[in-house]
């Protein structure tokens, strides 16, 4: 579904400029964990889960790794056009002598691995296998007519087998990392301010404002997820941009819940009603006192959501209402090779580096969110 | 207890009228009747007249909130508003945008193909993970306790299609002991029925056996438990008695929240096994951008979220005898 069958002109102005959104997202999650990493770290109780961290190898592994995906994002997230050259090697330009550019950005990561990305075969072939996988008849010189697999153009340098069309799996694969992290990055940024906002209104308020809030999301919460995604999509159209709002604006409604009856508790503790008995202004109590001790409850489950959204993306791919065709995913790559378990022989590596490389991406994820849980939460901590 | 019901019931009128007016918003307002038409008829080759003449058979030629054309209750009722989003509050669904089916008789028809997928599926992994939750508890700080809980860790982290696209390959096409997909009527749906149901479970396992423990190892550490040990039972007993019937709450408490899941869970599991229930009929709906069918699917799976939830708040009764509701 296109942005102009809708007619909508913010679809469209999303469709035209949703790369660069991606690269501004980069950006803003950087900012945000440097800013993170500044300010909140060196006081309590981060210190200590820091300290507590430092002696658990899964955690360890579990960063390391997911800076690699990061590093993968970043490159992938850089773009720029070329010039496009004409048969001396000079810079083309048009009737105003503007030189003109590529019609698509390529990224860093494109670059890199532009032998990966141009070294195309015909259609499936094995890791690292030197000829096809398919086997074609064959006239030899005698005029008899064998079964014979043709030679691949670039035998051995596909270290995952390339998909139907030919192309390499292990790029496709890697240009799924962008794609997953900024679909669960930019989602889960989305998510925070949202759920903190009304969270913390509605539980440190109380009043109508509890009430207006508790309505909003019990509304949104009694539709099913993927429904709510599902009819967001059909209107919105498809597109990572879009996705990343819908998917933000349908999932806050938990985090919200959480920060609203952490709230609730935080309202009645002693320093907060000291603050207010010596006669603090109400914004300044939410952001000084109220807002940082929340942020553990905060990081938790955004680290969570994150791998929750990675994990959707497939679902929402499968169901046809994912990043669009053109977009490589591992949601896309998924169901694209849906059908070749049924082959004979079986057609398993793109099915494979997708679901690896997600694993990759969910497993630390997941084991981080676990790691800083039990060292933010002092009742785990003592024990 | 039955003012209670009463009272929840009627609590639940403006959230349901709430979910009502969000998927008119967006379907009406965000999206126009020109849109739908247009996407479903196909592109901006289509002429004028036929978009008007599709929007005539499905009643979306009404203007959409106020009708200044008609006199009196006309004003409200010759409306899109009245006639397709408050019907909805009736539970008349109306008819579908493509092919004209009442999607009222199609959702009382393909309900049982869903429930038999999707009852065993919750009850067995209920179960299942509870009694696991029970023997990591059991287990716990040891050696076993560890490599469950990265076991679960690991079983939360792979994605549903793998669990389903997998089975399909293992038990399908290597082992050959049940069909790939596809569904029987009556007890022949049963052979079918096997695998998906294996999915659900082992897909949602990771997820509840690591909650239960969480809710297990809390109930452990308080003081009922210390007496019940004091007094000379068996860990065994203190556990599968005591630990267990007082941490019920907590997880019923999830049982709701798992109840829309299964509803999303059954959305792609459906789909890919080809069980003819209210899963499959929501994707193929979305393929062929039926944005009715979509509307009757999120307002009917709201209704389930809010049914479910008073379910579980009455058998909070039936385990809590201190839980009184009024």
């Amino acid at each position: 579904m296109t942005a102009a069958a809708h007619g909508n002109t913010l679809a469209a102005w999303l469709d035209a400029w949703g790369f660069m959104l991606g690269n501004v997202a980069v950006v803003l999650i950087f900012a945000g964990i440097a800013w993170f990493a500044s300010s909140v770290l060196p006081r309590e109780p981060w210190r200590s889960a820091c300290r507590q961290l430092r002696h658990r190898p899964m955690a360890w592994i579990s960063l390391i790794l997911l800076c690699l995906y990061a590093l993968v994002g970043i490159l992938d997230s850089i773009s720029w056009r070329d010039a496009l050259k004409d048969e001396q090697g000079k810079p083309r330009r048009d009737a105003t002598g503007r030189i003109q550019l590529e019609p698509k950005p390529l990224s860093i990561l494109d670059r890199i691995c532009s032998p990966l990305r141009l070294q195309n075969e015909k259609t499936y072939s094995a890791p690292l296998a030197d000829r096809q996988f398919s086997k074609d008849l064959v006239k030899d010189d005698t005029g008899r007519s064998t079964w014979v697999s043709a030679p691949l153009k670039y035998p051995g340098t596909h270290l995952l087998g390339t998909n139907k069309v030919g192309q390499d799996v292990l790029f496709q694969a890697l240009k799924g990392v962008r794609t997953a992290l900024v679909i669960g990055g930019l989602g889960t940024l989305i998510i925070i301010p949202f759920a903190l906002f009304f969270g913390v209104m509605a539980g440190y308020y109380g009043g109508w404002i509890d009430d207006v809030v508790q309505y909003l999301y019990s509304v949104l919460a009694s539709i099913p997820g993927i429904l709510l995604i599902v009819s967001f999509v059909l209107i919105f159209g498809r597109g990572l941009a879009q996705l990343c709002i819908i998917l933000g604006i349908a999932s806050w409604t938990g985090l919200c819940r959480l920060v609203r009856a952490e709230c609730l508790k935080l309202r009645e503790l002693e320093y907060v009603q000291a603050a207010e008995a010596l006669g603090v202004s109400r914004p300044r109590i939410l952001l000084k006192h109220v807002v940082p001790n929340l942020m553990h409850l905060v990081t938790i489950s955004a680290v969570l959501q994150f791998s929750g959204l990675v994990l959707a993306e497939a679902v929402l791919a499968y169901v046809g209402v994912g990043v669009p065709v053109d977009v490589g995913s591992w949601g896309n790559m998924i169901n694209n090779a849906r059908l070749e378990l049924t082959r004979e022989p079986v057609v398993w590596w793109n099915l494979m580096a997708a679901f690896l490389l997600m694993l990759g991406l969910v497993l630390p994820a997941n084991l981080l969110g676990d790691n800083l849980r039990d060292a933010l939460d002092p009742r785990m901590r003592r024990r | 207890m039955l003012t209670y019901l009463v009272r929840r019931l009627l609590y639940a009128i403006p959230i349901l009228i709430g979910v009502n007016l969000l998927t008119f918003i967006l379907f009406f307002f965000v999206n126009s009747p020109e849109n739908m038409a247009r996407a479903i008829l196909g592109g901006k080759n289509v002429s004028d007249a036929a978009v008007e003449n599709w929007k005539h058979e499905r009643g979306y030629h009404l203007p959409r909130v106020w009708n200044g054309k008609e006199k009196g209750l006309g004003t409200l009722t010759q409306t899109i508003f009245y006639q397709k989003s408050v019907s909805m509050l009736r539970f008349d669904f109306g008819h579908s945008d493509r092919n004209n089916l009442d999607i009222g008789s199609e959702i009382r028809r393909r309900m049982f193909p869903s429930l038999a997928y999707a009852v065993p599926t919750f009850v067995l992994s209920l179960q299942i993970g509870m009694t696991a939750a029970l023997l990591v508890a059991f287990y716990r700080g040891t050696y076993l306790d560890t490599v469950v809980l990265f076991l679960c860790v690991l079983m939360m982290s792979i994605s549903t299609l793998f669990y389903i696209i997998g089975g399909q390959f293992l038990f399908g096409l290597v082992l050959k002991q049940v069909p790939i997909s596809g569904y029987g009527d009556g007890l022949s749906a049963a052979k079918f029925l096997v695998l998906p149901v294996l999915v659900g479970i082992v897909g949602g396992l990771g997820g509840s056996i690591r909650f239960d423990r969480t809710v297990f190892l809390e109930e452990i550490g308080k003081d009922y438990v210390r007496t019940a040990r004091a007094k000379g039972l068996s860990e065994r007993r203190v556990l599968y008695v005591h630990v267990l019937k007082n941490a019920m709450i907590p997880v019923l408490t999830t049982v709701v929240f798992s109840i829309p899941f299964l509803f999303m869970g059954s959305l792609t599991t459906e789909a890919f096994f080809g069980i003819p229930g209210l899963g499959g009929f929501t994707i193929e709906a979305i393929g062929s951008q039926d944005f009715a069918i979509v509307r009757a699917m999120v307002y009917l799976g709201s209704i389930l979220y809010i049914v479910a939830q008073i379910i579980t708040d009455i058998s909070y009764t039936l385990v809590d005898p201190r839980v009184r509701l009024g």
